[in-house]
């Protein structure tokens, strides 16, 4: 063993140790950056017009309320349909499935979804539902945004159905309680901040949806509350109003953008929060 | 004795009314087993749907087309004649040099995360980064357009193009002029956006290594550096695959990011700097304004390629990350 083994294992571990602190340091502070060109730029267009003024026409001022409303019609629908239907898939496979071969299939297939590109789902929902309806939909927008909230329903529910003891289950089921009061009295009950803070998060996940709107919810300028019309939303009018040439209207897309964030970031934290505190009372 | 676990019902006595109780438990028990049996397949039938409607939405695509529409770059709404190389290409190339950043960096915020990190800090910056694994994809759309392109143009590529000019491979990868927008824009885009997916993943498969290990490891005298190498990589070289394999996913699915800066320009060229296009982009930018049925069956042929490439990448990374639970016993 030579004598400029140990010094050269430490440079080594020194070298390895310093890429990884600058990947690090690099990569988060660029994060960061995004974050703050963001606030710095959107901050600048927030004002009260933009909560109570349609989206303008090029070349004039205005707000984003017809989009706002429309994004929160879109979000609310979707999860009503998308969240019962992952709540009971989610409880198929932690109380009934768990181990059985459907269950593995369904487990396997919905984490596949979990991730599939949301654009396809949008292609899906355009074949299923606006081809035969002839035209754009609000409807068909809320059904997108259902197909993507269910899978992650799905997990969450499950994780967090699993984390339930069984030995609560089987207190449950000694006093004679059927297997089906059993979940919805004792395990949904045990598991409740878990369940909540998958939904939230779903929420979070969909809101900023923009490839599946495009070519269901299509877009809307004007206010409208009608389910069978093409309605605005946030992400589309951003997506539309960044590439638009107009300085109002970038402007505009800017602020949105920071409104989506802040709702995303205030959803995945009190998310955050609310398991922490369901962890701790197990 | 079901009646107790019933609100009220310890009253109920007779023989009778009981056994109608037990009767209407039985009913309810098996119909709430076949709703949630139901629900569960359902999400096997939207999988099934999605394939099923976009094969029906591509047939007159194929029909005209045949295989030619992988291999031919054409892409003329006015003569009707599509081909799907170029797309291809675009989603491929970018999402390999997003991952050829994104996987090295990602890696090392994990190692960092997981044994270098001060233990107050690690908290903190786990969930910061997992936040930011949630912003929507369209925000980093929209800072690419305004903020990352322009400095791109105005400081970075011209400095690439004249720095390769003279060397002969990659005096053609970086050819200019300097758009701004283009493959190279889209992919680091990409790889910034994908980099909180890596990270977390990889910071979470890090974690499963037993701290038994990595202490007998540090024990007889090893360094960090040494302990990462022989001991934490090749214990968690599945799961670490199966997390930079979903991220895959992510990047070649990834719609909004990209569409912004990609410059939807259906050609291949050498050049990274060129504008190009990719498979979501051009659905994102098109689909609304395809007149005519072969045009639009064309794009939702592309979406089904798309589909078809991410659930073999995504079944991949998950059937890895099923096999390293399984060793980690849990």
């Amino acid at each position: 063993m030579s004598s400029s083994f140990y010094p050269a294992r430490r440079r080594r571990n020194a070298m390895w140790m310093g890429l990884s602190v600058a990947a690090a340091v690099v990569g988060l502070s660029w994060l960061l950056l995004i974050l703050i060109v963001l606030f710095w730029q959107g901050a600048s267009g927030l004002s009260l017009n933009v909560f109570t003024q349609m989206t303008p026409p090029p070349g004039s001022s205005g707000g984003l309320l017809n989009a706002i409303a429309g994004s929160l019609f879109l979000t609310v629908v979707g999860v009503a349909v998308g969240a019962p239907l992952g709540l009971l898939a989610g409880t198929y496979l932690a109380e009934y499935g768990r181990y059985s071969r459907l269950a593995t299939v369904v487990r396997f297939i919905n984490d596949i979804l979990l991730s599939a590109p949301s654009i396809v789902i949008g292609l899906f929902i355009y074949e299923v539902v606006v081809v035969p309806m002839g035209h754009f939909s609000a409807i068909a927008g809320c059904l997108a945004l259902a197909v993507l909230v269910v899978p992650v329903v799905v997990r969450t529910t499950e994780d967090m159905l699993n984390l339930v003891p069984n030995t609560l289950r089987e207190a449950g089921a000694a006093l004679g309680m059927p297997r089906s009061l059993v979940i919805r009295r004792i395990a949904y009950r045990a598991a409740t901040a878990g369940l909540v803070t998958g939904v939230l998060l779903a929420i979070a996940r969909v809101s900023g949806e923009t490839a599946p709107l495009l070519f269901t919810a299509l877009n809307n300028q004007f206010w409208s509350t009608d389910p069978t019309q093409p309605i605005s939303s946030l992400p589309v009018v951003i997506f539309q109003f960044a590439l638009s040439p107009y300085k109002e209207w970038q402007q505009l897309a800017w602020t949105g953008a920071l409104i989506i964030t802040l709702a995303v970031l205030a959803l995945s934290i009190f998310a955050r929060a609310l398991s922490a505190r369901g962890a701790a009372n197990q | 004795m079901a009646e107790i676990a019933i609100r009220g019902q310890t009253a109920e006595s007779s023989v009778g009314a009981r056994a109608a109780r037990i009767r209407s438990f039985a009913l309810s028990d098996t119909f709430f087993r076949r709703l949630t049996q139901s629900a569960a397949i359902l999400v096997l039938l939207i999988l099934g749907g999605t394939i099923v409607s976009l094969i029906n939405g591509s047939l007159p695509a194929f029909r005209a087309f045949g295989f030619g529409f992988f291999t031919t770059q054409v892409w003329n709404p006015v003569t009707n004649k599509f081909g799907a190389l170029a797309p291809i290409y675009g989603t491929v190339v970018t999402s390999a040099i997003a991952m050829l950043i994104a996987v090295p960096v990602g890696l090392g915020i994990a190692i960092f995360l997981t044994e270098i990190c001060p233990r107050a800090l690690r908290r903190p910056i786990g969930i910061a980064i997992e936040l930011l694994a949630g912003i929507p994809s369209i925000i980093y759309g929209i800072w690419g357009l305004f903020v990352f392109a322009p400095f791109l143009q105005q400081y970075v590529q011209p400095a690439i193009i004249a720095a390769f000019g003279n060397v002969p491979v990659l005096s053609s990868l970086f050819a200019g002029p300097p758009y701004g927008i283009g493959m190279l824009t889209a992919s680091l885009i990409l790889s910034i956006m994908v980099l909180p997916f890596v990270t977390s993943i990889s910071r979470d498969v890090f974690d499963t290594v037993p701290p038994m290990l990595k202490e007998s490891a540090y024990g007889i005298g090893c360094t960090t550096w040494e302990v990462v190498r022989n001991v934490v990589i090749p214990f968690t070289r599945v799961g670490v695959i199966g997390g930079v394999m979903l991220g895959l996913g992510r990047a070649l699915g990834e719609t909004m990011a990209v569409t912004f800066v990609i410059g939807n320009a259906h050609k291949i060229n050498p050049s990274l700097l060129a504008p190009g296009t990719t498979i979501s982009a051009t659905i994102a930018n098109e689909f609304t304004e395809a007149v005519g049925d072969l045009y639009t069956s064309s794009l939702i042929a592309l979406g089904l390629i798309l589909f078809m490439i991410t659930f073999v990448v995504l079944a991949i990374a998950r059937l890895m990350l099923m096999r390293l639970e399984v060793k980690a016993g849990r």
